[in-house]
């Protein structure tokens, strides 16, 4: 079978609509990474210790399991106690998790590369907690994370491609979909790659200029 | 409710199937590491070029996408692959491709003296490589190659997507035969995370091993 053009233009449109939805899918999956790690990383270091380890072996927990299955479980376990969401939601809240607790990591070594000094100053203006951490901590934490936080983005929009599992109508759903009528495979599935291929290689430029932007971590 | 054994077999059964493609899967991935994280340093530009490109192409688009590749494209080509067959080779060339920039990495941060030092002793490119520079690098690389393969046991559940009856695929089968959701879901979920816990024991465990007598050496 060969390489037709003709084909190609004629699947285009119904490709982009599953590109906006891949794109949607990875902007709400990482806001809520962002919070969700946020999240972890200030519960793990919570002074009460039952609060601190049980979240700790939860994204323990949640690193070392497929995404695939997390999906799963999100979308069918959850409706059998009650809680329906639509394939998207399920999907977002599933990248979102999932991420999160790689962000976590993140949010983690950078909060514990602020140097103790500016602890102490904090306490020396008699800020309080919620404060320290609003005007002190994290201002200074969060521009060195940035890169290594666009990296997981990147990493979780490659992932996308598994909330067609769960029925999410996204680029690989789409490209499944549109082969499967015309029993064509060659072209939807390589444009997909060379999607995300074009992508990812454009993210690397990103990445390179948020690092010579934000990132000083070898201080 | 009261074949539960029978489903927990079936599961097992999947489980199995989980820990063959993870082990093939690493062989692939290690040895594709090993010949472009090697190929990425060496001296001759076409070699670093094909290096290069192996790794940033497979490490740009996902595993998903690159599974469905092989399995439904690669037919056309005049190679028609098994789901087990396909399975091993997305997961290692992927993961290959991520191990690869490790084992550059450690090689490189081999410290100068050591190359200094092979020249002195002169010993070849190869010799150099051979008794000096890797013997250290291998520690280097061994905790994140653990990461790795715990990346490659997540990485697994997909091909339960192209009817590889894994782990995840038995779960599927279980929850359309009894309609129950939380047991099976919950199981698959542990045992990926026991199968997780074991990779991290037992890379810790190798990684003592090989430290052994090389206390003082390293900084």
């Amino acid at each position: 079978m060969e390489w037709d053009w003709n084909f190609v233009w004629e699947i285009m449109p119904t490709l982009i609509q599953g590109v906006k939805i891949t794109i949607l899918a990875t902007v709400l999956g990482s806001i809520l990474a962002g919070i969700v790690g946020l999240a972890i990383a200030l519960a793990r270091r919570s002074p009460n210790r039952t609060v601190s380890r049980n979240v700790g072996w939860f994204a323990e927990f949640i690193r070392g399991t497929p995404l695939l299955v997390q999906l799963y479980f999100i979308f069918y376990v959850l409706p059998d106690i009650g809680i329906l969401l639509p394939p998207l939601v399920a999907g977002v809240i599933g990248l979102g998790l999932h991420y999160g607790t790689y962000t976590a990591e993140v949010y983690r070594a950078g909060i514990d590369n602020v140097p103790r000094g500016q602890w102490e100053a904090a306490k020396a203006c008699n800020l309080n907690g919620r404060h320290t951490w609003t005007h002190v901590i994290l201002p200074q934490a969060i521009p060195p994370m940035i890169p290594a936080l666009a990296n997981y983005f990147i990493a979780m929009f490659k992932e996308t491609p598994l909330l067609s599992a769960i029925t999410v109508l996204e680029l690989m759903n789409q490209a499944k979909s549109v082969a499967n009528t015309y029993y064509r495979y060659i072209e939807p599935m390589t444009l997909v790659g060379a999607f995300f291929l074009v992508i990812s290689l454009c993210s690397v430029v990103l990445l390179r200029w948020l690092e010579r932007r934000y990132g000083r971590i070898e201080r | 409710m009261t074949q539960w054994s029978g489903y927990l077999g079936l599961i097992l059964q999947g489980a199995l199937v989980t820990i063959e493609l993870t082990l093939m899967g690493s062989v692939l991935a290690l040895v594709m590491a090993f010949l472009a994280g090697m190929g990425r340093v060496s001296r001759f530009f076409i070699v670093r070029a094909i290096a290069t490109t192996y790794i940033e192409f497979f490490r740009g688009t996902s595993i998903f996408v690159q599974l469905f590749w092989a399995y439904f494209v690669l037919p056309f080509a005049g190679l028609s692959l098994t789901p087990l067959q396909a399975g091993v080779l997305a997961l290692g060339l992927n993961v290959g491709a991520y191990a690869a920039e490790v084992v550059r990495g450690a090689i490189l941060s081999i410290g100068r003296e050591q190359y200094e030092a092979c020249t002195a002793l002169n010993l070849g490119r190869w010799q150099g490589m051979r008794h000096v520079i890797l013997p250290q690098a291998l520690l280097i690389m061994l905790p994140t190659f653990g990461n790795n393969a715990i990346e490659l046991l997540k990485a697994t559940s997909v091909v339960s997507l192209i009817s590889l009856a894994d782990l995840t695929f038995q779960a599927q089968v279980v929850r359309s035969q009894t309609g129950s959701t939380l047991m099976p879901f919950v199981s698959v979920l542990v045992i990926y995370f026991a199968l997780a816990l074991i990779i991290s024991w037992g890379v810790r465990s190798l990684e003592r091993r090989m430290a052994r007598g090389l206390d003082g050496v390293r900084v």
